[in-house]
């Protein structure tokens, strides 16, 4: 295997918050950085950018180190070839749609004429060529992004960094915007890092995931790993999945003092246990027959999700369950009320915590 | 409908105590009387003929070049320092920014004295600059400049400062990713994005600049056609010729307003 393009270790001190993410991304591949908000995605893309020096740790991109502080090694952001689409664009507000993307070849070296000619080139690649003469303020939110991306392709860097290229946009732009970019990080040879807080962004745009919270990773793999075995609540949340920790013993999984589930895997040692919202059963008594993993449980609260009910429920674990309206009437779910809860084997998924 | 609208109308209007109603009033005829009275006592027949007496258009011509030329002098200085204390973290910024205000306290004549023991001709730096390049600042058109420069500077300063403020410096960030080392961002970025400021900053700077008269009649004295601006001929005008300085004084107050009329979209209508 040949050597990552991207090869850094980020290790950022900042008053009370630790950023420690070892991070690589190979040419053409797109990775991206997904965590809460405050999980420190925003000083990571920074650190790469050059805009905040790391305090140890390294970043090296095509073998060349731009910042090493062990070895006093530190490239100003305007010499390392890195290109930003920022959150909210950033366009400078007194230049056209094209002198914006022309700035960039312009520092570069090229000519008026030719820096003119590729950001035309570039526009028409996005599809904004005929709003080349538009200012930024005269765009909307769909085309300011591809003209921000655009602007940011145009120095034809080796690593592109997107901070929350959607967020800015609505739910129907975003769609749009959202395949369009997917065809535009494809054909990109370069190493992209895309920083998110949505999952959606982040499964579709991405080769691969890095989950960081509190600045560190807690998960990083392809999106199916990532999303068939989470190991945090962020990501179990993120993918929608009851997620709980314990301790295997064959088909036995110890989930909490007086709770052991009986799961189809099995294992030994510490374990993961995820399972759907939606193959939690809740009956008004408790259950005879059938399923083995039954619990008593108290509804901690109610709301809308989809076509269904999602229902919080306290008890020697908290667990997600989704029910249809009508179960809901029948069983006259409302906060406090005791229910029995109850959960199939084969439907749940478990996996090794080490 | 009109009717309810009239009625909330009165009420509100029946809401301003007295208290401040009176003082209002009286606060807007203090300001607007002396203006008045500056119209009602000009030599209106006489007006054409005093505007073209000689004295006149030279000490016009004269403050208008020593403005525009201490603005100038303002800029090349002043937008520098406005920059270093808006984005440039160094210990003391706080005292520097408090120094550069200074001017704006004190009396103008004390700057003057002030200005005399640095650059007059036994001055700290003035022996040196006559002594190694023969250059003679007190009593000369340049000196008018100098002193204008000195009490209007500060204007500019705090106008380009506040409006460096009020960017995005992440526009100067955006500005480092596509190549720009900090020079060509400041010349292509910061400066075009704070031009609203600058323009502002500017021409209050020269509007300062054009009134000055306690550090220009200390520092370079009041000799016509070299250092005598407007406000030192309409001081002279007023021990001898009443009317005549009446019409400088229209003079004066008639650049002022046309400045006030230029400004108006940005700062009279602004909140």
């Amino acid at each position: 295997m040949s050597a990552p393009l991207l090869d850094a270790h980020l290790l950022v001190d900042r008053g009370g918050f630790r950023l420690d993410v070892p991070l690589c991304v190979a040419a053409g591949e797109v990775v991206a950085l997904l965590g809460p908000n405050g999980a420190g995605k925003t000083t990571a893309l920074r650190a790469l950018a050059g805009l905040l020096p790391l305090t140890d740790g390294h970043l090296a991109l095509g073998g060349v180190d731009l910042d090493r502080p062990s070895r006093r090694a530190w490239t100003p952001t305007e010499r390392r070839g890195v290109g930003v689409v920022f959150q909210d664009y950033l366009l400078f507000p007194h230049l056209s749609a094209l002198e914006n993307v022309a700035f960039g070849p312009r520092r570069h070296g090229a000519d008026r004429r030719a820096a003119r000619r590729s950001a035309h080139d570039w526009l028409a690649r996005v599809g904004m060529a005929e709003h080349a003469d538009r200012r930024p303020r005269q765009l909307s939110g769909g085309q300011a992004q591809r003209v921000a991306l655009a602007r940011a392709l145009a120095v034809e860097p080796a690593l592109l960094l997107l901070d929350e290229p959607l967020a800015a946009l609505d739910a129907r732009t975003r769609l749009d915007t959202r395949a369009e970019l997917h065809r535009h990080l494809a054909a990109y040879p370069g190493a992209t890092l895309l920083v998110t807080h949505d999952p959606l962004d982040a499964l579709v745009l991405a080769d691969r995931l890095v989950v960081v919270e509190e600045g560190r990773v807690v998960q990083e793999g392809d999106a199916a790993t990532v999303t068939a075995r989470p190991r945090t609540d962020y990501v179990a949340r993120l993918v929608g999945l009851n997620l709980h920790r314990g301790h295997a013993d064959g088909h036995l999984v110890r989930v909490a003092d007086g709770l052991t589930l009986t799961v189809a895997d099995r294992l030994d040692g510490d374990a993961f246990v995820a399972f759907r919202p939606s193959a939690v059963a809740l009956h008004p008594a408790r259950p005879e027959g059938s399923p083995r993993n039954t619990w008593a449980a108290t509804v901690a609260g109610v709301q809308r999700h989809g076509d269904n009910l999602r229902v919080r429920l306290d008890g020697p674990i908290g667990v997600a369950a989704d029910v249809t309206p009508p179960a809901a009437a029948q069983l006259r779910l409302a906060p406090g009320q005791p229910v029995w809860a109850a959960v199939k084997a084969a439907e749940t998924h478990a996996y090794p915590a080490g | 409908m009109t009717r309810t609208h009239g009625v909330r109308a009165r009420r509100r209007g029946a809401g301003v105590p007295v208290a401040l109603l009176l003082p209002a009033a009286l606060g807007l005829v203090f300001l607007v009387l002396p203006l008045v009275g500056l119209l009602a006592r000009t030599p209106w027949a006489t007006l054409p003929e005093r505007l073209a007496a000689p004295g006149v258009l030279t000490a016009l011509r004269l403050s208008l070049l020593t403005a525009t030329l201490a603005t100038l002098l303002c800029l090349l200085l002043g937008v520098p320092l406005a920059w270093l204390l808006a984005r440039v973290e160094f210990p003391g910024r706080r005292l520097v920014r408090a120094l550069v205000t200074v001017p704006l306290v004190l009396p103008p004549v004390v700057g003057g004295v002030a200005l005399l023991l640095v650059f007059g001709r036994r001055g700290l730096l003035g022996g040196w600059l006559d002594a190694t390049f023969g250059i003679t600042l007190p009593f000369t058109t340049a000196g008018v400049v100098l002193a204008e420069a000195f009490v209007a500077m500060p204007f500019l300063v705090i106008a380009v400062e506040g409006a460096l403020r009020g960017t995005d410096g992440r526009y100067e960030e955006a500005a480092a990713t596509l190549g720009a080392g900090r020079w060509t961002t400041f010349t292509h970025v910061t400066l075009p994005l704070v031009a609203p400021g600058l323009a502002a900053g500017a021409v209050l700077c020269w509007a300062r600049a054009l009134g000055e008269f306690g550090a220009t009649i200390t520092f370079a004295g009041n000799y016509p056609g070299r250092t005598q601006t407007m406000p030192l001929a309409v001081y002279l005008a007023l021990e001898t010729d009443v009317q005549a300085a009446v019409v400088l004084s229209l003079v004066l107050l008639t650049v002022s307003v046309a400045i006030l009329a230029g400004l108006r979209d940005r700062w009279i209508t602004s909140p």
